[in-house]
């Protein structure tokens, strides 16, 4: 296989030590280009720094548990808070979308592979090194404050306080550099997975059969090539005002501080649809067969992804409410994110209308999953909040905006990313997870994920700002802090649950089958894990539920899709 | 077309169409004999033949005869039959979308009110007007946050009702169709789509959302092109890493980190234009009560206006990451009755006092390099690199409101202001303490 070399004749060695066996099966990981392999290097990579966040987010916690508290210096607290937001973005996300569509995509369409397998390769590894050079900078030299150089002018990174004259150490260098190196990573795995879906389906798949997932990987994908470039053009001419004499964004010289935010946040917004499509493709791969239904409306859920990318990458500068545009400008922004809010909500109607009239098995995934279809709702509505300007002078910049973008990215991005585990673990292993342990694990986890993010919703609204690393006892935000400190506690061990989850179930699970779920796409006519070549048979399809058609001859779905 | 073209035709109709008795017109499903509670398609028993020559005949008998058949029934089950049925929906579309228009208008037209300058129904009334130190969005003290207080309880009546409904039917559904035990063994109906109740829930979020835009426009142009009255205070508001510096142009007053303003009563209208220039970084001027946010960017100068109802004192702080001790520059916005406010001015822009007993003091600050970012007017110090201490001790706190204005806190913060606020910019001068006393001394006289 291609991650295996081939022997000289007479060289083989029948009998390898334990030694030189481990090597070889290190050696497969290191040099593979199988897809599934890849997929699987992706969500490990992605777990490990969840977990390491998680402690960022852990410490952000215990400072502000208490006002005036002395666990975190500033400095260390802000670099603390940048490394949080920046991981959980890069190093988390866009690894873990990037992991998933590996593995899934050509599976679902009936392929043996991606399109381009080295590629693939490059792609992973480029991303994997690129988030460890952004943590080599907590102990790359002690830094300005003997802190180490880890980032420490947020996750958007504003100019002017990136500028040497501001910023005079490496920490700005380190996130530029490292955020570079994984935009390639990404670019790759987006370019490769839209060949694959393009040109590599089975026979009898068009693109209107393909599964919801492939389908919201490939708007995925197509956004982030879109998206990506502003922030490598953006850090790129960063690198010029701090090294080689440009003034982009130095406003002590003529530079433009605003210039910098545009660039940005046409990055960053349309980055976290990059993030939640591919959730909203696991609830579409999932909330169908725990249903028991076919997905309701497939083709207004796939006119409706397309409509978000489109219309997410109108709607940046609702970032920039605050900073002085014109009313007009103001306005049009509000209006183009006020309908992002449509197409988002059809979806949402879609997946309630296909639990509707089903028979719902409430497993691990379809729990994260339902709660999943709550917390969206309830970020869309904070959503709608913001969107309205005048409202968002108020509430920008203050923990009511951090409370809304939890809901969308721990609430929903990160609960449908637990559903797929729960969901997709059985195939990638050949082993169950533990219901219990995943009953446990949810269940923690949303009690204690709403004690903390409600909780911030309210302290924002009394006027509480972000990114401060301690606040005064007589503003009332004392108490509210504090729930929302012990919440992060209680999600904490729900993950370490999950983990132990993870390993445990590897090692001792339950024997899974080909189909524990009795879903319905190609995947799961495979064996669990799938063998190299994925499909001894190139498979042919009739409709959007091949394994429906199988298990159901007298009632196939090709008689009745539209 | 051959008779037994149309016999076919006409008994495949008849037998679709007799399907729909007694169902609603939507939604359109594949198999709709399962929704309705027949038996369900997975044991659907094979469809039947196709019929004999005599059952087709007497089809099209039937069809020739009308009056030997109860109109309506013909009218449900032939061809001819269908297009009037199809026209009987579209005339109930039509009467519906008159309804819809209805709605629609009535929509806008209530959305506009609400987004005038009126108050709102006394059950949303804010539960306080006055200042307070919980820095409350929903305390409303002046114009721009009431309107924008206003707006909220409109656009939180919406998103409620919107939450109510979606929230209420995801509830539902994970209750009712729950697996349960004793389930029959096959798969549930199988539904794949339903273009009406699609459309509809397409239409009704695009009507949401234009009423909600025109609120939000209106408020928008209603606080920020709001033409500047002759009686506004101007405020010149500089941002620096991390204090607040306070100009009064036509006042001749230089002040740092609290802002005294007029209160604006309706009697006598005096808002306080604020103009606002930054130093170095980008950060942002935010009191709750007063208003929304408008950021301080280094070459972008910015404008907002606040105008607080009642005297008192209003908090704030910084709202835009500026840099180590963004968490410590908050700001007390003092809105003084015209009386407090003149003696006020008057006060501040005399120089500073001099008092003779403390001269040793005043040599320090002159000879000890203070002079280079400090001014005390009326003295060899101008430096602006610095907060202005003409008039420090009328000030409550400092540092920007990282410690009480007392001496012990002075000392401390003179001899190493990272007792306060790590990461400052004013140095530790390294003075001896004989020094800092006598400073200490010398800067409590300055009122």
């Amino acid at each position: 296989m291609a991650d295996q070399t081939l022997p000289l004749p007479g060289t083989v060695d029948l009998n390898p030590s334990r030694g030189a066996a481990f090597l070889e099966w290190l050696h497969s990981w290191v040099v593979t280009v199988d897809h599934k392999k890849l997929g699987i290097l992706y969500a490990v990579y992605a777990i490990f720094f969840l977990l390491v966040a998680g402690a960022e987010a852990m410490a952000i916690r215990i400072q502000l548990a208490i006002p005036n508290n002395h666990f975190l210096s500033p400095e260390l607290y802000n670099e603390f808070f940048t490394m949080h937001g920046t991981t959980m973005v890069f190093l988390v996300g866009m690894t873990l979308i990037f992991g998933f569509g590996n593995y899934l995509v050509p599976l679902m369409i009936g392929a043996r592979d991606m399109a381009f397998p080295r590629l693939n390769a490059f792609s992973f590894w480029m991303s994997a090194f690129g988030g460890l050079l952004l943590y080599f900078s907590f102990i790359g030299g002690f830094g300005l404050y003997g802190m180490g150089s880890a980032p420490d002018v947020s996750w958007w990174a504003y100019a002017p306080l990136t500028a040497k004259a501001f910023s005079p150490g490496h920490n700005t260098d380190y996130w530029a550099l490292a955020l570079i190196v994984m935009g390639f990573g990404t670019l790759g795995a987006a370019i490769n997975t839209l060949a694959t879906a393009f040109s590599m389906r089975c026979r009898g798949m068009t693109l209107l059969r393909m599964p919801l997932f492939v389908w919201l990987m490939v708007v995925t994908s197509s956004l982030t090539l879109i998206t990506i470039t502003p922030l490598t053009a953006a850090q790129v001419m960063l690198i010029i005002d701090r090294y080689l004499g440009g003034h982009f964004f130095d406003t002590q010289a003529g530079g433009s501080a605003t210039v910098w935010m545009h660039f940005f946040w046409i990055f960053g917004h349309p980055e976290v649809y990059v993030l939640i499509l591919p959730a909203f493709g696991i609830a579409s791969e999932v909330i169908p067969v725990f249903s028991r239904k076919a997905i309701f409306g497939y083709p207004a859920m796939v006119a409706a992804s397309v409509g978000i990318a489109f219309v997410s990458l109108s709607v940046w500068a609702h970032h920039m409410f605050t900073i002085g545009m014109t009313s007009v400008s103001n306005a049009f922004f509000a209006l183009s994110t006020m309908m992002v809010g449509i197409p988002t909500g059809i979806k949402i109607f879609n997946w309630i209308a296909t639990m509707w009239g089903g028979k719902i098995r409430f497993a691990t995934p379809m729990l994260f999953c339902t709660a999943f279809l709550f917390q969206f709702l309830c970020a869309g509505l904070t959503g709608i909040m913001l969107a309205v300007a005048p409202w968002d002078w108020q509430l920008h910049n203050s923990y009511f905006v951090i409370a809304h973008f939890h809901y969308t990215l721990t609430g929903s991005f990160v609960f449908c990313m637990f559903a797929g585990i729960y969901y997709w673990y059985p195939k990638v292993t050949g082993r169950m997870l533990s219901e219990t342990l995943g009953k446990w694990h949810f269940w923690l986890f949303f009690f204690g994920f709403h004690m903390t993010f409600d909780t911030m919703h309210f302290v924002g609204m009394l006027g509480m700002p972000r990114s401060i690393y301690t606040y005064e006892p007589d503003r009332g935000w004392s108490t509210l802090n504090m729930i929302i400190s012990v919440g992060g506690f209680i999600q904490a061990i729900a993950i370490l649950i999950m983990a132990w989850n993870l390993i445990n179930s590897y090692l001792h699970g339950a024997a899974a089958g080909n189909d524990p779920w009795d879903a319905w796409t190609l995947e799961w006519s495979t064996p669990s894990p799938p063998p190299d070549y994925n499909f001894a048979v190139d498979p042919v399809v009739r409709s959007r539920r091949p394994l429906w058609d199988i298990k159901h001859p007298n009632d196939p779905d090709w008689k009745y899709e539209q | 077309m051959s008779p037994n073209f149309l016999a076919r035709h006409l008994y495949s109709c008849e037998k679709f169409l007799s399907e729909f008795e007694g169902l609603a017109w939507w939604p359109r499903f594949h198999h709709a004999a399962a929704w309705a509670g027949k038996e369900p398609r997975y044991n659907q028993p094979q469809r039947p033949a196709f019929p004999s020559a005599s059952v087709c005949a007497a089809a099209l008998n039937r069809r020739a005869n009308p009056s030997t058949a109860n109109t309506a029934y013909v009218r449900l089950t032939t061809l001819s039959g269908k297009l009037w049925r199809m026209q009987q929906r579209k005339n109930q579309f039509m009467s519906r979308s008159w309804l819809l228009l209805a709605a629609c208008v009535f929509l806008v037209a209530s959305s506009l009110m609400a987004a005038e300058r009126q108050p709102v129904p006394k059950i949303f009334a804010p539960s306080s007007t006055a200042p307070q130190t919980v820095p409350s969005i929903f305390a409303p003290a002046s114009t721009p946050a009431y309107e924008i207080y206003n707006l909220s309880i409109f656009v939180l009546t919406i998103t409620g009702a919107i939450f109510a409904v979606v929230g209420g039917l995801l509830l539902f559904t994970i209750i009712k169709f729950r697996a349960r035990k004793n389930d029959p063994d096959h798969e549930p109906a199988q539904v794949y789509g339903s273009t009406q109740i699609e459309l509809a829930w397409t239409v009704i979020p695009v009507l949401i959302v234009v009423v909600l835009f025109l609120t939000t426009a209106r408020i928008i142009f209603a606080i920020q092109d709001e033409p500047e009255p002759k009686s506004a205070l101007n405020v010149t508001v500089v941002g620096h890493q991390f204090w607040w510096e306070f100009r009064y142009p036509a006042l001749g007053i230089v002040t740092a980190n609290e802002l005294h303003i007029p209160v604006s009563t309706s009697q006598h209208p005096e808002p306080t234009y604020l103009r606002l220039l930054s130093a170095d970084v980008d950060h942002s001027f935010w009191v709750p009560q007063l208003g929304g946010k408008t950021d301080l960017i280094p070459n972008h100068p910015n404008q907002m206006w606040i105008d607080p109802h009642e005297p008192g004192l209003y908090l704030g702080q910084c709202a835009q990451f500026c840099g180590i001790e963004h968490a410590k520059m908050l700001i007390r916005v003092y809105a003084d009755t015209p009386d407090e406010f003149n003696a006020w001015v008057k006060n501040q822009q005399k120089p500073a006092v001099e008092d003779s007993s403390v001269a040793a003091g005043r040599v320090v600050f002159e000879t000890q390099a203070c002079t280079n970012c400090h001014t005390i007017s009326g003295t060899t110090a101008h430096g602006t690199f610095g907060p202005d201490l003409t008039h420090l001790m009328t000030r409550a706190t400092i540092a920007a409101g990282a410690a009480a204005n007392t001496p012990r806190n002075l000392y401390l913060w003179i001899q190493d202001p990272a007792n306060f606020k790590p990461g400052a910019l004013m140095p530790a001068m390294q003075l001896s303490d004989q020094q800092i006393n006598e400073l200490v001394a010398y800067l409590t006289t300055l009122h």
